[in-house]
């Protein structure tokens, strides 16, 4: 079973490993592209994928962050994601995934209503970063952001592990949630 | 950016905001599940609309008189509160009005109010454009050109028309004091000049702002599902669909038209509550469109962008124009149009 576990593999010696997955393969590439300009002391190693599960044929690094990209203004995206969901095994969830959702800027444009994909990130316990991948500077600080999540999820900070940064990250979240 | 911080995550269930439980996409599914790991007990409010009833019209009504308001493209605005309008200063809304549009239309030469110009402006009450009794008079503003001849003393042609209205504005009406009137919608016909001139006249006079009201492909799935729910004796148009799909140089356009007949027995099998709509219904069905359109042509319609629909009810664009064919539904048209434009002024 392709299913993706997050210790079935050693860690690389100072290697991060993110995996970007949607539909949207332009912006993914541009994201990747971004990511890799930024310095970090570890080496960054990006991956994209349209959907999971992943070709078990490839021999791939460990890989220490998911990044599910959803598009607001293409159903399809979210469909894709939500399907490729089941294919991760449970301790994914424990810090190392993390939900992005593009395109809220342009409101008319939008077949997803915003509050689903909160719904999703919610139901799912990971955090859910919103950003326009389409407007550059957007884009290089959301990268800054993933690469330094990524560096988390990858053990290269000392004292902050996936599970902590959850933890915190949650806390800032909207309380209101809860109710939900 | 407005967007983000939506009234709708509101921490209490709030009654009177009504608007939130609109938009919640989650399904019962996991709400259940919420509620069962917290160990409360949690009132679901999935989002759901009334289905147009389609004998809102107040009898003393005459239809005639919606025959202006039909069959004509729109285009929406949104418009906050007025400040201070009355009903019964329509001669001399008249009046300041032409003159103001005369002397925008002569920039740099001095205008009388009074003088004898080519065009006249008549305001007048629509009766019965209106949800509850709450919400205010929806009245129509009309650009006639007058004939030169003082012989003739036929009504000019109709150069330009707008109105102003608000169905069930609750939300709006509660928050807003004395002073104001609330008609968040406004609808405009005629030349692009005008549009622009008589807004600035309101905006100038009453201290409120216009904004062109744009429908997302979120809302036009809503209106198409809605719009097919209704129940018609015979279908004027085929129900047709619009969408973009966005690729260069020139984006695609892929229009699909179903018989009407067929999309209401589409909804009949989709639709399980009675008498109200939804998000999983509206959901299921497009669903079903894209699903069969995808067997046949292997193309992901839920990943392009839908543009425009077209029922026998009415027809929408996603640039905020509208074309109502219906006069029985007018007001549940009406009452869904308030709805965005209440919930793009706050």
């Amino acid at each position: 079973m392709s299913v993706l576990r997050p210790l079935d593999r050693l860690p690389g010696l100072n290697t991060a490993t993110i995996l970007l997955v949607g539909t949207e393969d332009a912006l993914l590439q541009q994201l990747a592209d971004s990511m890799l300009k930024e310095d970090c002391t570890s080496e960054l190693k990006v991956h994209l994928a349209r959907s999971l599960p992943l070709p078990c044929s490839v021999n791939r690094p460990r890989i220490d962050l998911i990044v599910f990209v959803v598009n607001l203004h293409s159903k399809h995206s979210l469909q894709s994601v939500e399907e490729s969901l089941c294919h991760l095994d449970a301790a994914f969830f424990l810090g190392k995934v993390a939900f992005l959702a593009t395109g809220a800027g342009r409101d008319s444009h939008c077949s997803i209503h915003r509050n689903t994909v909160v719904k999703l990130a919610h139901t799912y316990r990971s955090p859910l970063l919103f950003c326009d991948l389409e407007i550059e500077d957007f884009r290089a600080a959301m990268a800054q952001r993933l690469v330094r999540l990524l560096q988390i999820c990858a053990g290269h900070v000392p004292g902050v592990s996936a599970l902590n940064l959850l933890s915190l990250l949650r806390g800032s979240e909207n309380p209101s949630l809860e109710d939900l | 950016m407005d967007s983000y911080d939506a009234p709708e995550l509101t921490p209490r269930q709030d009654a009177s905001s009504r608007l939130k439980d609109f938009f919640i996409g989650a399904t019962p599914l996991q709400k259940r599940l919420e509620s069962v790991r917290k160990q409360t007990s949690f009132i679901p409010t999935p989002p759901r609309r009334k289905i147009p009833q389609g004998s809102q019209l107040q009898e003393d009504v005459d239809p005639q008189k919606f025959a202006v308001l039909l069959h004509k493209q729109w285009t929406l605005y949104s418009l906050t509160p007025l400040y201070k309008f009355s009903y019964t200063d329509f001669k001399e809304y008249s009046k300041l009005l032409t003159a103001f549009i005369a002397a925008e239309k002569k920039k740099g030469l001095a205008v009388e109010v009074g003088d004898d110009f080519n065009i006249k402006v008549i305001f007048s009450t629509l009766m019965g454009v209106k949800g509850t009794e709450r919400d205010p008079e929806a009245f129509l503003v009309q650009i006639l050109s007058k004939s030169q001849l003082p012989s003739e003393h036929k009504e000019g042609k109709v150069l330009w028309t707008g109105w102003f209205c608000c169905v069930f504005g609750d939300s709006l009406l509660e928050t807003v004091s004395e002073d104001f009137t609330c008609l968040p919608l406004f609808l405009a016909n005629g030349a692009e000049t005008n549009t622009a001139i008589i807004g600035t006249w309101f905006q100038k006079t009453f201290d409120c702002y216009f904004r062109p009201l744009a429908i997302s492909s979120f809302n036009l799935s809503w209106m198409a599902a809605m719009w097919t729910a209704c129940k018609m004796d015979h279908y004027m148009a085929t129900t047709e669909f619009l969408w973009s799909v966005p690729c260069s140089p020139h984006s695609l356009d892929i229009s699909y038209a179903i018989h009407p007949e067929d999309a209401k027995a589409l909804w009949d099998n989709v639709h399980k509550t009675p008498g109200e709509v939804t998000q999983e219904e509206v959901d299921l069905f497009m669903d079903c469109l894209y699903s069969h359109f995808h067997r046949h042509f292997k193309i992901h319609l839920s990943a392009t962008r839908l543009v425009r629909v077209s029922t026998s009810v009415a027809s929408a664009h996603t640039d905020g124009k509208i074309k109502i064919l219906c006069p029985k539904y007018l007001i549940g048209v009406l009452a869904y149009l308030t709805e965005l434009a209440v919930f793009q002024i706050e």
